[in-house]
C-alpha cells in the first residue's frame, strides 16, 4: 500500500461511522465514500454513478457472469459466451462452472506472445453472443490485448463487453470511454490500495440487476454495509493513479527492459515469455531450460527477491501454469518459469541486485539438474 | 521486499543450499545408472552408484525439480552410502521425509522419486552383472487380492507403455473386475506412474 493510502485509512478509522445511518458521523463517511467514488471514476473515465463498489476484482468478475447467466436464464436470445483462454481463475473457473451447467462458452486463443487470435475471434462472433469477456492485460505473461478492437468488433452483433482490468489498471491507460465497454473489474490492491475492496464499472443504460441482495446499499444492485475505510483507501489509490500513473509507467518500463536485457544477454537459454512492446510494464516472465521455478524461488527469497514461478511445484498441482501452456510455451519451459512483479517501490539498485544474484543461481541449479 | 515464503524444515533448507554427492563431475562412472521422471513431468532424477561386494560405496545423484526433490535426493544420498544392495532396495520415500523432518503434504509427492530413481540403478547395476534381480519381488505389494496383481505389474505395463489408459490396465490385468475393491488404488497409482515415467 502507498503511504498516502495508509495514512488516509488511519484518519478514516478514527472518524469512523456507519455510513448508511442517518446521524452525523454516518453523514461524514457517506460524503467521503462519495468522494472516493469521484476518483475512482475519474481513474477510469467513467462517471460517478457508473461506478459500483465491491469486495475486489473476483467478486466484479463474478457479478457479470450471474448477470449473463440470468440474462440466459430468462429467455435471451442471445446465450453464448465468448472469453479466452488466458484468463484470471475468477473468469475461468467461472466459465467451467457455466459449462458444467450446460451454458455455451468459447475460448479466443492466444499466440506465443499472450495476444489473442483476432481471426479465430471473428470467427466465434455471431449474432448469439450476449457477453465478450476478454481481459486488458495479463497477471502472469503482462501482455495487453486490444479492448477497443475487441469492443468494436462485439458491437457489430450486439454483445456486451466486459474487461477485467486488474492486473492493468495503473499500469497502463484504462478509459472505459475509448475502449467502449459496458463493464470492468477493478481491484484496489493492484493500485496501492487496500486488499478486499475493487470496484465494477456498468456504463450508463448497460443491463443489470442486484447481484447481492438484501440491503439498499449501491441502489440496492450490492447491499451489504459499507467497507468505508478501505473505499475511503481505494478512492486515495486513484487519486495517486490518476496524478502519478504516467511517471510510473515509464519508470517501470525502464527497469523491466534493464532486467530483461540483463538476464537474456547473462544467462544462455532463457526465454522471455509475453509480448515485446505491448506488455504490462510492472511484468516480466522469463523461462530458464534445465531450472525448475520453484527451485529458482525460493533460492531468490532466500536472497530477498520475492517471485512467483509457473511451475506445478508451486502450487502443488502437477500441471504448471494454464497461461504458458495456452501461449504454446513447452511443458518444460513453463516449469521453469518466473515472473518478476514490479511497483513504485522497485529502484534501479533492486534490478542490479537480481541482476547479480541471478546467473549463479541458475547456473548451480543447471549444475544440479539432470541434463 | 516481501515476507518468506519458506515452508520447509531447516534440514530441507540445508540439503536444498548444500546438496551432498550432486553429481556434476562428467568424469564420474558407476556401476549402476538409472533415471525416472521427465523434465516436462518438472521432476526427473538420476542416480549412480558404485558396489563393493554388494555394498553400496558412493552414490552420485542429479535431480531437475523443487527445493523438496533436490532436497530428498540429497538425503537419499547420505542415508544409502554404507548399505547393502538390499537395505537399498528397501529405501521407502517414508525413510526420506522421516530424515528430513517431514515434507508438506502436497510436496510429498517429490520424494517418491529419489527411492525410484535407486532402485533403478540397482536394477541396472544386476543387469549389467548378468545377475538375476531378487529384489524386485520383496518390494511388491499386491494391490489387487482377487486377480493377485502387484505394483510392481503395474509398474513395469506403464514404463513398457503396453498399458497407456486405465482401460488398457484393465484388459490386460483384469485388475478391478471381481470385487472391485481396489480400482481407486489402481488408478491412483497408474497416474502417478505415467506421471514419474513421462509417459
Amino acid at each position: 500500500m502507498a503511504d498516502e493510502v495508509i495514512k488516509v485509512m488511519k484518519e478514516t478509522f478514527e472518524l469512523y461511522g456507519n455510513a448508511s445511518s442517518m446521524h452525523a458521523f454516518g453523514r461524514g463517511a457517506s460524503q467521503k465514500i462519495e468522494e472516493a467514488r469521484t476518483n475512482v471514476a475519474h481513474m477510469l473515465n467513467a462517471e460517478p454513478h457508473e461506478i459500483i463498489f465491491t469486495s475486489g476484482g473476483t467478486e466484479s468478475d463474478n457479478a457479470i457472469f450471474a448477470l449473463a447467466r440470468d440474462m440466459i436464464d430468462e429467455g435471451s436470445q442471445k446465450n453464448r459466451i465468448i472469453t479466452t483462454t488466458i484468463e484470471h481463475p475468477a473468469i475461468i473457473e467461472t466459465c467451467r462452472y457455466l459449462v458444467k451447467r450446460g451454458y455455451k462458452v468459447d475460448y479466443i486463443p492466444v499466440d506465443v506472445t499472450g495476444k489473442i487470435d483476432i481471426d479465430a475471434y471473428k470467427e466465434l462472433l455471431r449474432d448469439d453472443v450476449l457477453l465478450v469477456s476478454v481481459m486488458a492485460g495479463n497477471n502472469e505473461i503482462g501482455t495487453i490485448q486490444p479492448i477497443e478492437e475487441v469492443t468494436q468488433l462485439a458491437k457489430k452483433y450486439g454483445a456486451l463487453v466486459h474487461t477485467d482490468a486488474v492486473q492493468a489498471i495503473g499500469k497502463m491507460d484504462v478509459d472505459v470511454k475509448r475502449w467502449g465497454v459496458d463493464y470492468l473489474s477493478i481491484s484496489a490492491h493492484k493500485f496501492y490500495g487496500p486488499k478486499g475492496v475493487g470496484a465494477l464499472f456498468v456504463k450508463k443504460g448497460a443491463p443489470f440487476g442486484p447481484f447481492v441482495k438484501g440491503g439498499h446499499q449501491e441502489n440496492g444492485l450490492r447491499a451489504g454495509t459499507y467497507n468505508t475505510c478501505a473505499i475511503i483507501g481505494m478512492g486515495e489509490a486513484a487519486k495517486l493513479v490518476i496524478n502519478d500513473g504516467d511517471k510510473e509507467r515509464k519508470m517501470l518500463w525502464k527497469l523491466r527492459e534493464k532486467l530483461r536485457k540483463g538476464l537474456l544477454e547473462a544467462i544462455p537459454h532463457s526465454i522471455m515469455n509475453g509480448h515485446p512492446t505491448e506488455s504490462l510494464p510492472g511484468t516480466l516472465n522469463v523461462s530458464f531450460a534445465a531450472a525448475e521455478g520453484e527451485s529458482i524461488l525460493l533460492m531468490l527469497d532466500l536472497h530477498g527477491v520475492a517471485v512467483s514461478t509457473g511451475s506445478a511445484c508451486a502450487t502443488g498441482s502437477l500441471e504448471p501454469s494454464y497461461v504458458l501452456l495456452a501461449a504454446g510455451l513447452n511443458v518444460e519451459l513453463a516449469h521453469g518459469s518466473i515472473r518478476f512483479s514490479f511497483g513504485r517501490y522497485n529502484t534501479e539498485e533492486d534490478v542490479d541486485y537480481v541482476l547479480e544474484i541471478m546467473p549463479p543461481i541458475i547456473k548451480r541449479l543447471r549444475e544440479i539438474s539432470t541434463r | 521486499m516481501s515476507t518468506s515464503v519458506w515452508v520447509y524444515t531447516d534440514k530441507v533448507k540445508d540439503h536444498f543450499m548444500n546438496p551432498r554427492n550432486v553429481w556434476d563431475d562428467d568424469s564420474y562412472t558407476p556401476d549402476g545408472d538409472g533415471t525416472v521422471g521427465s523434465l516436462a513431468c518438472g521432476d526427473q532424477m538420476r542416480v549412480g552408484i558404485k558396489v563393493e561386494n554388494d555394498t553400496i560405496v558412493d552414490l552420485k545423484w542429479q535431480t531437475y525439480g523443487c527445493a523438496s526433490a533436490i532436497a530428498s535426493t540429497s538425503m537419499m544420498s547420505e542415508l544409502v552410502i554404507g548399505m547393502t544392495l538390499e537395505e537399498a532396495y528397501m529405501l521407502s520415500p517414508e525413510n526420506i521425509t522421516d530424515s528430513l523432518g517431514g515434507l508438506p503434504e502436497h510436496k510429498f509427492h517429490c520424494s517418491v522419486l529419489g527411492d525410484k530413481a535407486l532402485r533403478a540403478s540397482i536394477d541396472n547395476y544386476l543387469e549389467r552383472e548378468n545377475r538375476p534381480n531378487t529384489l524386485k519381488s520383496k518390494v511388491a505389494r499386491i494391490i489387487c487380492e482377487c486377480k493377485n496383481i502387484t505394483d510392481q505389474r503395474i509398474e513395469e505395463l506403464v514404463k513398457s507403455k503396453e498399458a497407456t489408459t486405465i482401460d488398457e490396465l484393465r484388459e490386460i490385468t483384469g485388475f478391478g473386475t471381481v470385487c472391485g475393491s481396489c480400482n481407486k488404488e489402481v488408478h491412483e497409482l497408474f497416474h502417478e506412474l505415467q506421471h514419474i515415467y513421462g509417459v
